[in-house]
């Protein structure tokens, strides 16, 4: 967490320091180079253009146009069709709850952990935090059969929890690991302050820790939310009625279905993706902050 | 990560901070791993021990009976066709998710940090730095139906449709379900796609701890861009490197969804990787013993290159140090 505060670094061309950049001309190799880095930008987000572009098309339009030509008017009837025939508002229920709740309890459990590892530096705790990241690194169908029949035999198949409660663990084993490093580093002093002060264990962690680590708290749980949003192999497992599926899983199962028409289909793709591109544009200055927590010592 | 800053106060590493004075014992700290101990034996390790025990054991599920296999499981697996084929196919998944992303994103990332950023406005390198990295939040079940749409067969799929028009002639080619070749291409397309802003963004963080005046000091020496990114660049953001190496061989080793969403495994089972066959098997197998089998070994494979890469890690630090 140290490093990569992604400051909004001085645009370096005012920089006094670029003195010697500024005075210079950007030379055609540069401009190059610009275009490059443009033209790779917009590889990316083509997919997602052709979606808007035939997403508004009436199915006979887009049976007798090419898909990079403009809708011949503006038709509304995939986005109807995908609406009427698929519960969207449920599934979106279904992943905001599951994400929500996920990010929450996992960063309590993440803190609970870190805190015997990071500040009671209980024996061997280099051992317990690869014993948390096992729920990082072990594949995910080695876990699914099991917890397939635990769940059935606890009558929690379809149901949210089941979801919930395997993705706390695995993202909790991310949050312990991250924040018990951080806490390895928490100032002695602070804490020590506080005891004079006679704040008792649990006090202390309430009182002074949290509110210190937020920041790296409130940066866990956006990742926590995006990942689980997007999990899929486990979901799928385990969500098996109508009404349980989470966005991912309604979006292909809709796609698996023979009679779907392709402009509902672009429509249901188009209207799944507009959730994380809002969640994206606001939570953007935190994510870029948060990718390189892990990584970046 | 474990190293704390022991320059500054040596002692504090194994002691607790006493708080509060009147209970001194640790015990009061393991209380609180109970909730995370509980939850990750339950949701993580049984399932681990169930099924690295079944994998000696020939079981068709549900209440039929288990017979006890030895190491007939791991004897077949390791002359099964699909799974060797599944094996040959993670290859090529490492290629797309760690070896091009990461070749590429040390290129995008590079141009956007040197080039763009500093010539061009701070503000235009982090808007393409956030478009490189939009594919890596958006689910992957919805990357792959959106891929899916372009890549349908026949004439009504968007790629072939621009192929029709750039060649002039009616093309046709069953991407996903025609043959091995495109079919995988088409999952390590996708595989790319997602991958890519994920060591862009690393790196250029990376980027920023690399003192300027290093770049000048070249610059003025007469290195050229080429030369800069080999001798400064590179070795400066190896750390990162390795991590974005490490995070993503791992994930690759994982890798279900793109499979499962574009091909389903086919043609023919040829784009199976292991935990979708582990997935089939547990599903549709007749032998629960084999399915826990597969996936043991994957699981094992896991933990083995992640130890590997933390001690190569490790050892290179000391090496710094």
């Amino acid at each position: 967490m140290t490093a990569v505060a992604q400051a909004p670094a001085p645009a370096p061309s005012e920089g006094g320091k670029d003195r010697r950049n500024k005075a210079r001309p950007r030379t055609p190799a540069e401009w190059v180079m610009l275009v490059l880095a443009v033209l790779g930008a917009l590889a990316i987000v083509f997919p997602m253009l052709l979606l808007l572009l035939n997403a508004f098309k009436s199915p006979q339009d887009y049976a007798n146009s090419g898909p990079l030509e403009l809708p011949q008017a503006l038709s509304f009837e995939g986005i109807k069709t995908f609406w009427e025939t698929q519960n969207f508002p449920r599934a979106l229920w279904n992943s905001i709850f599951i994400s929500t709740m996920v990010s929450i309890i996992a960063v309590v459990i993440s803190v609970l952990n870190s805190f015997a590892i990071g500040i009671g530096r209980v024996r061997g705790r280099t051992w317990i935090v690869l014993v948390f990241l096992m729920a990082n690194l072990v594949p995910q169908e080695m876990l699914f059969d099991p917890l397939f029949q635990l769940y059935d035999d606890m009558g929690l198949l379809s149901n949210p929890w089941s979801v919930i409660l395997t993705f706390v663990v695995i993202q909790s084993a991310f949050g312990t690991y991250l924040l018990s490093s951080l806490l390895g580093t928490f100032p002695k002093e602070i804490l020590e302050a506080a005891s004079v002060d006679g704040a008792t264990r649990w006090r202390t962690l309430r009182s002074v820790i949290v509110p210190i680590v937020r920041p790296t708290l409130s940066v866990l749980m956006v990742f926590f939310f995006i990942w689980t949003w997007n999990e899929f192999l486990l979901p799928l497992a385990f969500l098996n009625t109508s009404d349980s599926l989470t966005v991912p899983l309604l979006l292909e199962q809709l796609n698996g279905e023979r009679q779907t028409d392709t402009t509902t289909l672009i429509a249901g793709t188009l209207i799944s993706i507009i959730p994380t591109i809002i969640f994206f544009l606001i939570f953007q200055r935190t994510l870029t902050r948060g990718i390189t927590a892990g990584a970046v010592k | 990560m474990t190293s704390t800053p022991q320059r500054v106060r040596p002692r504090r590493t194994d002691e607790p901070a006493r708080i509060p004075q009147r209970d001194r014992g640790k015990l009061g700290y393991w209380l609180h791993l109970i909730p995370g101990a509980l939850l990750v034996g339950l949701v993580i390790f049984y399932p681990i021990v169930r099924n690295v025990r079944l994998s000696f054991f020939h079981w068709r599920g549900g209440r039929a009976p288990e017979y006890f296999a030895g190491l007939e499981n791991w004897v077949a697996l390791f002359s099964d066709q699909e799974f060797l084929q599944s094996f040959k196919n993670i290859l090529l998944v490492i290629i797309a998710m760690v070896i091009v992303p990461t070749l590429l994103g040390l290129v995008i990332a590079a141009l956007l940090f040197d080039v763009v950023g500093r010539r061009f406005g701070a503000r235009l390198s982090s808007f393409l730095r956030a478009t490189y990295y939009l594919p890596q939040i958006l689910p992957i079940a919805v990357a792959g139906v959106m891929f899916s749409w372009i890549l349908k067969p026949n004439s009504d799929g968007v790629l072939n449709q621009f192929l029709t028009v750039l060649t002039g002639s009616e093309v046709e080619i069953n991407w996903l379900g025609g043959q091995y070749s495109t079919a995988m291409a088409s999952v390590m397309v996708l595989m790319i796609w997602i991958q890519i802003g994920y060591p862009v963004v690393i790196f250029m963080a990376a980027l920023q701890r690399v003192d300027p005046q290093l770049y000048e000091a070249a610059e003025l020496d007469g290195a050229n861009w080429f030369q800069r990114f080999r001798a400064i660049t590179l070795p400066m953001i190896q750390p990162e490197v390795f991590v974005v190496a490490l995070t993503t061989t791992i994930a690759a080793l994982k890798v279900f969804a793109p499979v499962f969403i574009l091909t389903n495994g086919g043609p023919s089972k040829s784009t199976y990787v292991p935990s979708f066959y582990a997935y089939q098997e547990f599903i549709r197998g007749t032998d629960k013993g084999y399915a826990a089998t597969i996936a043991s070994a994957i699981t094992i494979l896991v933990v083995v290159v992640a130890i590997i890469f933390i001690r190569v890690q490790n050892r290179a630090e000391r090496k710094e140090a």
